[in-house]
């Protein structure tokens, strides 16, 4: 167990040192390829010589890429200090890069958006998890009824809309015209009772969404360890009906969807784009979006690794709780 | 090609002695795998709808012009005297819709919605289609090599689907979107951002059929007919592509007709996000994003390419499920 656990830590340390990599290799590379200069988007077309090459030394782009990689990776642990004579700008650990764009070290920058996200993730996640497994069970076990019918229709809806549209809708209805929900975000620290209520289209719209997914798979993973051994000799030694599924059929029903669960709220917690530009939320998608279309390089790379920690995360956790779920399951 | 089902000639003893049989003269036929698929998909009265109103799309994207022509208007052509020029919105109720104008005109400039949804039809096709064909050469390619020899081999290339896994692809994606040039290898500007999105929704999705042609891959090498190919010296391509390979058809095309949908969800994303094709090339993601600010005042504009999504998507999904339940061995 232990020994698993060192290896996967290792493992997660790697995986994201190789998205930094790449991350860092195709932003500092593509402008090379394609001819435009990151220090020239920092100052303006406008700016002089001097000034370009001022801020290309401030930033450390005049160094190799190999050296520019090692001074963002010391910085994560150490702090990193930007210099160019007198004009110093230091960077506490753990830096991930500086935005010389807005003038702001891009970690307390994430930190400062990241609460929408968590909000927003584990609501919705609590929502589709419950509700999307539910009906999945019941529609397997209930297989070829009208309600099994009724729900895997809506669940087909489901996957087949996209979630920007079903939160115009739900803002256009909810919102506009019955007024029922404020179209705003207020911090859970202000004041409990607006985050809620902020939240709640939200919240129903994306966990409508991966409901709808959770659902049929639920449904078919069910349908499939109903068909196995194990369920055929649980009910033969007199097993009551509730016990097979409850104890022996969910446990196995339940890996698959631990593994999309762990993907889907790794992802969100990074950045929910779409969601939070229907809804105008303020949390990384949008730093990232924003940070985009300024060609803001530090806050897009800092936001990259940031998201890839929740996925990779994510993934470890449900790993371990494979373990817990599963009896077939040995860590190794 | 060497086919590892179940012997599918005349059942031993499916005749008893007796008169009973009720059509004695008849000659009992060996179906063929493939045979049975297309006479359960036959039956299935929902695929086949699906699979009609994936082909009527096809159809329209392929003769846009010939449509716009006969039902609608050039596609870029502004109709200012369908705007009511203080609002900037459609005079006509229900966003103009017209006998000249069937899905009515797009605020600001009065072009024909139809003809915008048609063209987009042709954009968002072309990147699934393509982007899914990528997906399956890479993931078949890499899931049969790393399902078939194992190793350092398996080792390698589940790391790296693990990596790109845990990359996060939308923000991702834009960011490459935004720092590629408007020109590139002779391609135009919509010849560039079609090109680039393909290649991130074809790259990201690799590792999700590479997973399934893994898995697959492995318990097909332990077959005798992979054993009887080797003894007989057939190299290695020769056992992966000819042996292996036709033996995983019935997956990789349940999995081909799947992710299209998917992409074209993440087009009409990327394209709502602002990193799709560049107006005025219409796309419906892009649609939506322009309806964002004025739902309130001219609905049409959002429900109409929002429906255009949800069909075409449904319409794969309900296609892809038939085709999943006809080719699987074990349904009846």
């Amino acid at each position: 167990m232990l020994v698993y656990l060192v290896r996967r830590l290792v493992n997660v340390v790697f995986m994201l040192l190789v998205v930094a990599a790449v991350t860092f290799g195709i932003f500092f590379m593509v402008p090379k390829l394609t001819g435009t200069d990151p220090a020239m988007l920092y100052v303006g077309k406008i700016a002089d010589k001097a000034a370009v090459e001022g801020i290309r030394h401030k930033m450390g782009l005049d160094k190799s890429i190999i050296e520019q990689f090692w001074l963002f990776l010391r910085g994560v642990f150490a702090g990193r200090d930007y210099n160019a004579g007198v004009d110093m700008t230091h960077c506490a650990a753990p830096c991930l890069g500086y935005s010389f764009k807005t003038e702001q070290a891009v970690w307390p920058l994430l930190l400062n958006r990241v609460g929408v996200d968590i909000s927003l993730a584990v609501g919705a996640s609590v929502l589709w998890l419950v509700f999307g497994t539910a009906t999945g069970v019941i529609s397997a076990l209930r297989r070829g009824t009208t309600l099994d019918r009724v729900t895997m229709t809506v669940a087909l809806a489901g996957v087949s809309l996209p979630m920007y549209f079903t939160g115009l809708v739900a803002l256009a209805v909810f919102v506009n015209q019955l007024g029922w929900f404020p179209n705003s975000y207020t911090d859970f620290a202000d004041d409990p009772v607006s985050w809620f209520q902020g939240l709640v289209l939200p919240w129903v719209t994306l966990a409508f969404l991966f409901a709808a997914t959770y659902a049929r798979l639920s449904r078919a993973t069910l349908l499939d360890v109903l068909g196995e051994d194990y369920i055929r000799t649980a009910r033969a030694k007199g097993l009551k009906e509730p016990v097979v599924i409850g104890k022996h059929a969910m446990r196995s029903t339940l890996t698959p969807i631990l593994t999309i669960f762990g993907m889907d709220l790794g992802g969100l917690l990074g950045g929910a784009v779409l969601t939070e530009k229907t809804f105008n939320l303020r949390g990384l998608g949008y730093e990232a979006v924003t940070s985009i279309q300024s060609s803001d390089l530090p806050v897009i790379m800092g936001v990259t690794l940031f998201a890839a920690f929740f996925i990779v995360m994510a993934n470890l956790v449900v790993d371990l709780l494979y373990a817990v779920v599963d009896p077939r399951v040995r860590l190794t | 090609m060497t086919t590892p089902t179940e012997t599918s000639g005349p059942a031993s003893g499916a005749q008893p002695d007796g008169a009973s049989t009720p059509e004695p003269d008849k000659q009992i036929e060996g179906r063929s795998p493939g045979r049975i698929a297309w006479s359960r998909l036959k039956r299935d009265k929902v695929a086949l709808a699906g699979g009609a109103v994936v082909v009527l799309l096809i159809l329209a994207a392929v003769f846009a012009p010939v449509l716009t022509a006969l039902f609608g208007h050039p596609v870029d052509e502004p109709h200012p005297d369908q705007i009511n020029p203080d609002l900037g919105l459609p005079k006509g109720a229900f966003g103009g819709i017209s006998g000249d104008f069937l899905l009515g005109v797009d605020p600001t400039f009065g072009r024909d919605v139809f003809s915008r949804i048609v063209y987009g039809a042709q954009i968002s096709l072309l990147v699934a289609f393509l982007a899914a064909a990528l997906s399956v050469c890479i993931g078949v390619v890499m899931g049969i090599m790393a399902g078939y020899f194992g190793g350092w081999v398996d080792s390698v290339i589940s790391r790296v689907m693990d990596v790109l896994l845990a990359f996060p692809q939308l923000l991702f994606s834009i960011a490459l979107v935004s720092v590629m040039p408007n020109e590139l290898l002779g391609l135009g500007d919509t010849g560039v951002r079609v090109a680039v999105l393909v290649t991130v929704i074809g790259f990201f999705g690799w590792p999700y059929i590479g997973r399934i042609v893994r898995g697959q891959a492995m318990s097909l090498r332990e077959r005798e007919f992979v054993d009887a190919a080797r003894s007989l010296g057939a190299g290695r391509a020769h056992i992966l592509f000819r042996e292996l390979l036709p033996n995983l058809t019935a997956p990789i095309l349940v999995y081909a007709t799947l992710i299209i949908p998917t992409n074209i969800l993440n087009e009409a994303a990327l394209s709502f996000l602002g990193a799709g094709v560049r107006p005025p090339t219409p796309s419906w993601g892009q649609m939506l994003s322009d309806a964002v600010g004025i739902y309130q005042a001219d609905p049409t504009y959002m429900v109409v390419p929002g429906l255009a999504i949800f069909i075409t998507v449904l319409a794969f999904n309900l296609f892809g499920d038939g085709l999943r339940d006809a080719l699987d061995p074990k349904g009846n």
